[in-house]
């Protein structure tokens, strides 16, 4: 599928979520299955489907302890091993784990090859603008995540106030530019135009990558648009998505359409989750190249199922070779007499 | 078969642009020098591994039982459930693309279906079509497809096409290894029989003679009798090694390309000058011919054949009565030993904790499996003052150090190498940092891509390694490229020779070889190569 | 069904599970009654029929949106007269127009700002007018 398609593919998508969305907003009689019952379906979906996937993931084993090691190992005393990059004991795992999790450590790394066919000449450059986008799309996303449970919570925590009051520390107009929704907008759009762009990433993606792109780019721009451009309700819509978190739903009149767009976009989302590539969430907590040892020397490993195969003996090695062995000098176990003895005993 | 493979300006001209239809939509066509030959019957059958025949990469019919859409469905499902990497790693890929030119092949072919993401892909498309809910529905708008027997014969190329170097994995944010994805996917492959025959027939011969070559174990005697009347050549002493010998402390096993190839043999060499050095300080150690295999062709086929490779080492071991075993330089060898054994054939409780019986250093990094690698140990000798080194007879070389794959990538033996290069010799510089240590670059032929007929493959792979030596060749004049790895000693002599001639491959053994001072040696005037010491030369 | 590393991962997902359902048990499932703005002021009383500057679906929504613009015209441009959509021509002044009717901050202002977790910097220059009970 080439990659107009798969972007056309998943565009239509998206757009019928927000035609659907937009039919939900509009009619009245539609804001309680809009408002409360399929939003509540797809925490439901996001949920259950999440802990089934990792549970699948669980039902296998880790047979072999094959983490990547990407530093010196511990061997002589004298030598520093790279505790973060081989890690050699339970915390120093916890440590590279944070900062693969935390800091994306190993997308840090990365490089852009350039071929100068003239020299030839191979040089690789730092390349940081990938890990620089996917940091803020995934830290203003966490941020947005936050400052949405404003909505949820009664009353609101001060960690949460003072979030807000961090991420709208510009006060930029009324109501206050808050930064995380237009970094999460700007990342997204990088990551999407990086994709068209760059062209063996073209190459490789497929509808599965543009459509979750697609989505929460939706998603930040209905957001961004009932903040700054068409104002919503608040206090009604607070009551609606509290109502929602502590299952005492009400669906209250005067809430703008965009928010049932974007409600339902944020559902969309939800329930894609669990079977998408969005699992990576989960994923790199079970990577067994980065949560493992690299010390497998040192300790011993299990394989649950390890299986029994066929060895070739020593005793078939040498009753083959034995004639050789005795002329070339090597010892045997059994001398020739000995062994035509016990093969007949057999 | 020289003749055949493009000149390097011509091979140059690499494009990284993909083409313009899609992957799935573009038919794999299987080309001479990019492959290695179809494994031969015999081979696959001596180790009863499933459905050994005759076939031809290039020829329609790969002879493939009637039910073989099956074997491979039930085969992927039963991977899927024994190892939760392959479901991770199937699950998690986001197509962000950092992977794609991190490959050695990309770079050298350019080919999008040896980006590691796509090469993943290949095998991704037909477990999302056969696993999940999304791939049964919506087909390719989910990138799943059908398996069919171009798909098949696609795998078998671009799974033939990887070294299963894990350069990818460290760059991953997931850390996905493609050498996972191959591993498994090869044992797919081989549930059909279609096994190459640089993979099929070593793990033959080392499962009946004991190592990849064949060699017999008096042969083997011979091959090591010859070094020792080259060893006194040029030292003037005569080095005794001893075999199979019960009773001895420690039990040796190096790759056995090591006994048999130029350079490899000088690195052998080496071993059997500081072997002899340190026997009269009590190093009771003996060779076997029955584990004399380091290397491990098997774990380019399946777990289960590594597995049966692997266990002779501690068989033997047990047989003879040692307390440990030193492994020698080899590269996927010392991934097998140190993330592999242990769990396929331990633990090992009949052996004792490794200590070094010269220095008396205890080897807590190996405590568990009890095999120490030779650079750890040398390393050792020569920080406690145990080895009289005279790094002048070293001063003809001016040297950078390649890092092997899996001693890199897959253990962490980073320092030990250099710090042995740096005792032994006086001019040593590094490759540009992104392509050493923990991002080295594979020599273009491991995993058993070694052969002589996918030379182009080989050539093209190994141009991202070349092309960081041409760099200190030319900035330093270098001239010697070390490493410790027995598949590098044989691959990157005439990828050298292709891509920056004048620079030769040695191991790093050999400079210890040249460099130690033994009892009662005499003027040493050539190194272990025969090749003259400048300011040293016979008089006579 | 056997799962490796159960203990590891039932932590992970005991986490994941009380993170994504945190709104649930911190709200104990008690239902918040919404804010009723209070409108009973005498100034509101006395009028015939209550009436603001806009009506009040869009005062709900727009009323921060409405005020700065009013900062930005009185600062600015030194124009204070606003037309509403009545037609009567109000002065733009949070104290003196707006506090005058919503002479009730508590009430009136705090009851919907507390509830939606909003604090405005209005009262940063204005002075807090001193509620009238």
């Amino acid at each position: 599928m080439n990659f107009l398609t798969s972007v056309i593919v998943s565009l239509i998508a998206v757009g019928a979520v927000l035609v659907v969305g937009t039919i939900g907003g509009a009619v009245p009689a539609l804001h309680p299955l809009f408002g409360v019952v399929i939003p509540l379906l797809a925490l439901a979906v996001f949920i259950l489907g999440f802990i089934w996937k990792v549970l699948s993931w669980a039902k296998s084993p880790v047979p072999f302890s094959i983490a990547t090691t990407c530093g010196q190992q511990k061997s002589l005393p004298w030598i520093k091993p790279d505790k973060l990059e081989n890690p050699s004991s339970k915390w120093h795992v916890v440590g590279r784990m944070a900062l693969e999790i935390l800091t994306f450590r190993s997308l840090f790394r990365n490089t852009k090859m350039q071929l100068d066919s003239q020299g030839p000449r191979i040089a690789y450059g730092w390349e940081l603008w990938l890990w620089v986008a996917a940091l803020a799309f995934h830290y203003a996303f966490l941020t947005v995540v936050i400052r949405h449970l404003r909505f949820f919570l009664e009353p609101i925590p001060a960690p949460i106030q003072l979030l807000d009051a961090l991420d709208g520390f510009l006060q930029i107009g009324l109501p206050g530019i808050i930064i995380s929704g237009f970094v999460l907008f700007g990342a997204a759009g990088y990551l999407l135009f990086r994709r068209l762009a760059v062209s063996n990433v073209r190459y490789i993606s497929l509808p599965a990558d543009y459509f979750p792109l697609f989505l929460i780019l939706s998603i930040a721009g209905t957001g961004l648009i009932m903040r700054y451009v068409v104002h919503v309700d608040i206090v009604a819509i607070r009551e609606l998505t509290l109502g929602l978190a502590s299952l005492h739903p009400s669906v209250p009149e005067g809430i703008g359409i965009f928010f049932f767009i974007h409600l339902f976009l944020v559902s969309v989302l939800l329930a894609y989750f669990p079977f998408s590539k969005l699992m990576h969430l989960g994923g790199i907590f079970m990577s067994p190249t980065r949560n493992l040892r690299g010390n497998s020397r040192e300790f011993h490993h299990v394989n649950p199922w390890n299986p029994e195969v066929h060895l070739h003996t020593y005793e078939e090695y040498e009753d083959e070779f034995r004639d050789r062995m005795i002329e070339a000098g090597l010892p045997v176990d059994k001398m020739p007499a000995d062994a035509a003895d016990s093969a007949e005993k057999e | 078969m020289a003749d055949e493979v493009p000149k390097s300006q011509e091979m140059i001209r690499i494009d990284h642009n993909p083409p313009a239809t899609g992957w799935m939509d573009t038919p794999t066509v299987i080309r001479k020098g990019m492959y290695c030959y179809a494994a031969k019957p015999q081979s696959v059958e001596y180790v009863g591994m499933p459905n050994p025949h005759k076939w031809n990469p290039e020829e329609e019919d790969w002879g493939l039982p009637e039910n073989w859409v099956e074997i491979i469905v039930d085969g992927l499902r039963d991977r899927l459930d024994r190892f939760r990497s392959l479901k991770i790693f199937m699950d998690t890929c986001v197509r962000c693309g950092a992977c794609a030119d991190k490959c050695h092949y990309f770079i050298g072919t350019g080919d999008p279906k040896n980006m590691p993401v796509l090469r993943a892909e290949l095998l991704r498309s037909v477990y999302r079509k056969d696993y999940t809910l999304a791939g049964k529905l919506m087909g390719k708008m989910v990138g799943a497809r059908k398996l069919t027997l171009p798909v098949l014969k696609e795998w078998w190329y671009y799974f033939f096409q990887c070294s299963e170097c894990r350069r990818c994995s460290v760059f991953c944010p997931y850390g996905i290894d493609t050498a996972e994805i191959t591993m498994i996917a090869r044992e797919l492959l081989n549930l059909l029989g279609l096994n190459i025959d640089w993979i099929a027939t070593p793990v033959a011969n080392c499962y009946r003679t004991g190592n990849h070559l064949g060699i017999q174990p008096h042969a083997f005697k011979d091959m090591l009798d010859f070094f020792v009347d080259e060893i006194e050549d040029v030292t003037g002493v005569r080095v005794k090694p001893n075999f199979n010998r019960k009773g001895a402390e420690i039990l040796f096993i190096t790759p056995s390309g090591d006994v048999f190839g130029d350079p490899g043999t000088y690195t052998a060499m080496g071993y059997l000058i500081l072997f002899h050095y340190l026997e009269s300080m009590g190093l009771d150690i003996t060779w076997s011919t029955y584990a004399s295999e380091g290397g491990n062709f098997g774990s380019f086929t399946s777990n289960e054949m590594m597995k049966r490779l692997n266990s002779k080492m501690y068989a033997e071991a047990k047989r003879l009565g040692v307390k440990w075993i030193l492994g020698g330089e080899c590269g996927h060898m010392w991934r097998v030993i140190h993330q592999y054994m242990s769990t396929m054939n331990g633990p090992s409780d009949f052996l004792e904790q490794p200590v070094n019986p010269i220095t008396g250093t205890k080897f807590e990094n190996a405590k568990s499996n009890k095999m120490v690698h030779i650079t750890e140990f040398t390393a050792d000798l020569i920080k406690h003052n145990k080895l009289n080194l005279d790094k002048s007879r070293n001063d003809h070389l001016r040297l950078t150090f390649h890092d092997s794959c899996n001693p890199s990538r897959g253990m962490g033996l980073l320092e030990e190498p250099r710090y042995i290069i740096n005792k032994t010799c006086n001019h040593f510089y590094e490759m540009p940092p992104n392509t050493i240590r923990e991002q080295t670059f594979c020599c273009g032929s491991g995993s058993g891509l070694n052969a002589g007929e996918n030379l182009e493959l080989r050539f093209r792979g190994g141009l991202p390694r070349a092309n960081a030596v041409r760099h200190v060749h030319e900035k330093h004049g270098v001239n010697m490229l070390a490493c410790v790895c027995a598949i590098d000693r044989a691959a990157l002599p005439p990828l050298m020779d292709y891509w920056v001639p004048g620079v030769g491959v040695t191991g790093v053994h050999e400079l210890v070889g040249n460099a130690l001072v033994l009892d009662g040696e005499k003027k040493r005037t050539t190194d272990l190569r025969g090749e003259d010491l400048p300011g040293m030369e016979d008089e006579g | 069904m056997k799962i490796y590393d159960l203990g590891k991962v039932t932590v992970g997902l005991v986490i994941f599970f009380l993170v994504f359902t945190f709104p649930l048990y911190y709200n104990m499932g008690k239902a918040t009654p919404p804010p009723e703005p209070n409108i009973q002021t005498e100034a509101i009383a006395a009028m015939s029929e209550p009436v603001c500057v806009e009506n009040t679906e869009y005062m709900r929504a727009n009323h921060m949106k409405l005020l700065n613009e009013w900062r930005t015209s009185v600062v600015r441009n030194s124009n204070r007269a606003y037309p509403a959509f009545t037609g009567v021509r109000y002065e733009m002044s949070l104290s003196n127009t707006c506090m005058e009717c919503h002479s009730n901050k508590e009430k009136f202002c705090d009851s919907c700002h507390n509830y939606a977790g909003v604090s405005p910097y209005c009262w940063e220059c204005h002075l807090q007018p001193k509620e009238m009970k």
